[in-house]
């Protein structure tokens, strides 16, 4: 057994390779790999196609590229994954909002199978039954966890597929000639901040609910701001200060009683998995994050698969083409007659929904109802550990329990030392640990917002208590640590002042040869 | 749930014993308590009809293997399927480094213990900087669709005006994306194209060209797998409504092409998975925005864009997001149109393509895919009844063959090659119905000689043994 102190990982030191940027280590002449070259036959019979072109047209100087040999590049590469903290390696809780939970190894050998990579998306359909019927069988799955009635996957992400439902709510207005005069979009600021940004991409008016003294959606000023004008609502549910809307219902009905449309952003449904779903809460549409809640992993920011579902009479609003099986043939079917088109390229994350579909396998049921008892429960001891640490305090829902998720606030701790939620964040990845604020805007101050999911070990959520019980004790002891964090990353405190200036900021390598050398 | 002697092995702490020490420090009796939120008619007490799970890892490999053995791939097929996703060549370490526990399993880390995610996703914008000769590339966003779909909008935003003329000869699935993307903030006209040429009708273009006109929006290589040869032309007409011009291109063809900043595009777009990406059903695209570094173009950027700059330490390198107040997850709705997930990993990867390839690789490349897809074209035209490239325009690796005078259907000779174990061109046909019985056909560095000699003898064998028969 280890002691609470041995917890904390006082001898971490992150790989440090003072790795150069890659233009740097050019070397005129090496060489990383060898490209086939048309062969002769093929050359004497059409020599080289490109002399034939407008003078405009042809490349006149090669590309600054770097020239390096193939392992160097391999190392290259090694040592900046090195110096990446992905949830394969770190006790990944500090991304709230983002469901970092462990993607199974096994379901990357069927993702990245040849079965899978080598597929092209306009083979004919009796090629390819096998990656169709995963999609078929996963849109099922998905229909018995959230009551709707039909999923696309085209989305890759869940913005795309909240830009998908803002595109199916104008879309279905436009249908009953009201599209000039429902305008008006409703989220609620604890939603996803994409809610209210595609809102105003599909050219709504965003209307933002702040939440009531105790963390809720305000019901009253939701009934206030209802009206002919109401387009639909679109918020995300429990919310993403881990915070559960009771009334949720009641928003969806005055919603459709003022002749909106419903859409649940599910980005946090990991803690309520066939506890409670879109079709109770009367939902016309939802998605779900597969890179969060179904397993498949982040990517450093996809891709991913936002999956899209909708109740049987927006069916045919969703982008084509979705997947049909009539009893013996998957098919692919374009013939959805008020389809919003094209959200996405194809068919969406592919390989995000092998994978999802795999892990819904591996868990059935019951499992399913276990990661979110389990995400839940993790959420509400590590809330409980938390609760005690100087300097942090818990606003909202006094006294009730939260969901996979809950959002701190350090207030007490800035006010008494000066700290900030920045400086933690600096100072936990010194421990080996990610740590992130929240989004913006910040109603609470100081935030941070965890998500232990169902991935981590009693253990390993003490361990990361300890870390903030550290920060925490430091700040009122000794700041400066905290202000000059970090110490043990990759990288020492970095300069803001190359960000935002236009004159400094280098978002290419040719950019900053030509704003910061001689 | 039955008491649990034994975790689930994705979920630690699902053992009986675990949970009753957690709940003990949590002040419960039972999990449900937890959920006391939630009123009755909101809770599913029900079933979900799902198939028992397989609980063995041996087992559940069995179970995803079966299903995975009926998909037939473009390895056991000889493809010549392109039409918006591309067989390309993918270098081993390509595969390797996608494949990385620490990029593959990362997200939204700080630039101190991400360190190496942000210098990546730099290298990748600084690479393909150096491939399109522009100064600003953003981390990626979902695919070629919406990267077009965006400057169209930073091309409304910069200019202030509200409509964007888009060729008519683009990839369909494109304009489909591109037209619900600017509904209803800005109006998306289609300009035809020219019926001899298959590329943009400068004419009709220019007399399009309005004061109330944002952008054009081309692409080159059109859908049709054509050179737009004009479009210095178009540029100039573009420029001189003070429009701007938006190009969609494929990286691959920039070792050979010039790239389109050289004939004055102001925001470049397209997809990398050409680049060392796998195909994965349509599932490996990934998009890329370019432009100058003109404050006023930055400014419009949804996607992050990554920055270089100094750390505290002399000599050391951060990373950071450049005028991150752009974006809607720092202001809401009052940022740039949205961000979120979208294909990153794919950044990383496109990023060590170029790194291997180095501007010799790229060089090679292009040459060899205009050979090959040359030869393709040659040798299928010899064949009597099919009329390969009738625009007889400049093409990279596609083109398009027309079997009107065979008497057969496209779908028809498709499935005569499938049997040969060939996979025909992309049927256009529906698409275009203007063109007849068309097909696409992508031939590059894949392919060999004999497998286009292959092709042709197959086609040949079509044609002339089923001629004005219909199928078998």
């Amino acid at each position: 057994m280890k002691t609470e102190r041995q917890l904390l990982r006082q001898g971490f030191h992150q790989a440090k390779w003072d790795e150069p940027i890659i233009f740097e280590m050019s070397k005129e002449g090496q060489s990383a790999i060898f490209v086939e070259r048309a062969e002769e036959e093929v050359t004497n019979e059409v020599g080289n196609p490109w002399e034939d072109l407008p003078e405009f047209m042809k490349r006149q100087t090669p590309p600054c590229l770097p020239e390096l040999s193939q392992a160097q590049v391999l190392r290259h590469y090694l040592r900046l994954s090195q110096q990446t903290l992905g949830v394969d390696v770190n006790i990944e809780i500090g991304q709230g909002t983002c469901t970092m939970k462990y993607s199974p190894k096994i379901n990357e050998r069927f993702a990245s199978s040849s079965k899978i990579k080598d597929l092209h998306p306009y083979q004919p359909a009796e090629t390819v039954q096998g990656v169709l019927e995963l999609m078929y069988k996963t849109d099922l799955f998905l229909r018995e966890i959230s009551g709707l009635d039909r999923f696309s996957f085209q989305p890759g992400g869940g913005s795309q597929a909240s830009l998908g439902m803002a595109s199916i709510i104008r879309a279905y207005h436009r249908l009953r000639n009201q599209e000039e005069h429902r305008d008006e979009i409703i989220t609620t600021m604890f939603s996803h901040p994409s809610n209210a940004a595609v809102s105003a991409v599909k050219g709504f008016k965003v209307i933002t609910i702040l939440p009531d003294e105790n963390g809720y959606p305000d019901l009253e000023a939701l009934k206030n701001v209802v009206s002919e004008r109401t387009a639909g609502l679109i918020v995300t549910n429990p919310e993403d200060t881990g915070v559960f809307n009771p009334r949720i219902k009641e928003f969806t009905r005055i919603v459709h009683e003022a002749g909106g449309l419903c859409g649940y952003d599910q980005a946090n449904a990991n803690g309520i998995l066939g506890i409670t779903r879109a079709k109770e809460a009367d939902f016309d549409m939802c998605f779900f994050n597969l890179h969060k809640t179904f397993s498949s992993p982040h990517g450093c920011g996809g891709p991913g698969s936002g999956a899209l579902g909708v109740k049987k009479d927006l069916e045919k609003f969703l982008p084509v083409p979705v997947v049909d099986f009539d009893g013996e043939k998957y098919t692919l079917n374009y013939d959805l007659p008020n389809s919003i088109g094209r959200i996405k390229m194809f068919y969406g994350g592919i390989p995000a929904v092998v994978r999802a579909y795999a892990w819904i396998m591996s868990l059935g049921e019951d499992g399913l109802r276990e990661v979110s008892k389990v995400a839940v429960l993790n959420s509400n001891y590590l809330l409980s550990k938390i609760r005690k640490i100087r300097g942090i305090h818990i606003p909202y829902a006094p006294g009730k329990h939260r969901f996979e998720q809950v959002r701190y606030s350090w207030a007490p701790l800035t006010e008494e030392t000066g700290i900030t939620t920045e400086d933690v964040q600096r100072r936990m990845c010194d421990f080996g640990l990610h740590y992130w604020t929240s989004h913006h805007p910040w109603i609470v101050a100081e935030p941070f917002t965890l998500e232990p999911t169902e991935s981590w070990s009693k253990e390993e959520l003490d361990e990361y208590v300890e870390a903030l019980k550290e920060v925490s004790r430091e700040a009122y002891e000794s700041p400066q640590v905290l202000r000059s964090a970090p110490h043990k990353s990759v990288v020492h405190k970095i300069r803001q002042d190359w960000f935002d200036d236009p004159s400094k900021w280098a978002i290419t390598w040719r950019s900053y040869l030509k704003k910061h050398t001689v | 749930m039955s008491d649990r002697m034994v975790s689930h092995p994705y979920i630690p702490n699902s053992q009986t014993q675990v949970q009753k020490e957690m709940m003990l420090d949590v002040g419960i009796d039972d999990i449900e308590e937890l959920f006391s939120e939630i009123p009755e008619d909101l809770r599913y007490r029900c079933s979900m009809d799902l198939p028992p799970p397989v609980l063995s890892e041996e087992g559940l490999s069995r179970h995803m293997e079966g299903i995975l053995s009926q998909n037939r791939t473009t390895k056991d097929y000889l493809s010549f399927l392109g039409a918006g996703c591309y067989q390309h060549y993918v270098p081993a370490i390509c595969d390797e480094v996608a494949c990385r526990s620490e990029f593959l399993t990362a997200y939204a880390g700080e630039p101190y213990e991400d360190h190496g995610r942000f210098q990546a996703l730099f290298e990748y914008q600084s690479m393909m900087a150096e491939l399109l000769d522009m100064d600003v590339v953003n981390v990626p966003t979902y695919d070629w669709c919406q990267a077009a779909a965006t400057a169209v909008r930073m091309a409304g935003r910069i200019t202030q005006r509200p409509v964007v003329l888009v060729a008519g000869n683009i990839n369909p699935q494109r304009l489909a994306a591109i037209k619900n993307y600017a509904d209803p903030v800005m109006k998306v006209e289609k300009v035809q194209y020219d019926p001899k040429t298959g590329c943009v009708d400068v004419p009709s273009l220019v007399a399009r060209l309005t004061p109330s006109v944002a952008g054009v929006y081309l692409e080159n290589p059109n859908y049709f797998g054509l050179l737009e040869t004009m479009a210095e032309d178009i540029s100039a007409a573009t420029h001189k409504n003070g429009s701007l011009l938006l190009v969609g291109v494929d990286p691959i063809t920039l070792g050979v092409l010039a790239p389109p900043s050289r004939y004055g595009a102001d925001i470049v777009v397209g997809d990398i998975q050409t680049l060392g990406i796998n195909m994965s059903y349509g599932g490996g695209v990934a998009g890329f925005i370019a432009s100058c570094d003109k404050e006023e173009y930055v400014a419009e950027y949804p996607s992050r864009l990554f920055g270089i700059a100094k750390t505290d330490v002399e000599g050391e390198w951060g990373f950071g997001d450049v005028l991150y107040d752009r974006t809607s997850f720092a202001k809401r709705e009052k940022g740039k149109e949205f961000v979120g997930t979208a294909a990153a990993l794919w950044g990383i990867t496109a990023g060590v393509y170029l790194a291997l390839m180095g501007p010799l690789g790229m060089r090679t490349v292009g040459e060899t895919i205009m050979r090959n897809s040359a030869y393709a074209a040659k040798k299928i035209a010899d064949i009597k009844g099919i009329k390969v490239n009738g625009f007889e325009g400049h093409f990279f690796k596609e083109f398009a063959i027309n079997f009107d005078r065979t008497g057969l259907t496209v779908a028809e000779i498709n499935r005569e090659l499938e049997s040969r174990g060939i996979l025909g061109g992309k049927d256009i046909s529906e698409e275009f119905k203007e063109l007849g019985q068309t097909a696409l056909y992508c031939v590059t560095e894949i392919h060999t000689k004999d497998d286009i000699l292959c092709l042709c003898e197959a086609l040949e064998e079509i044609v002339c043994g089923l001629k004005g028969g219909g199928t078998r």
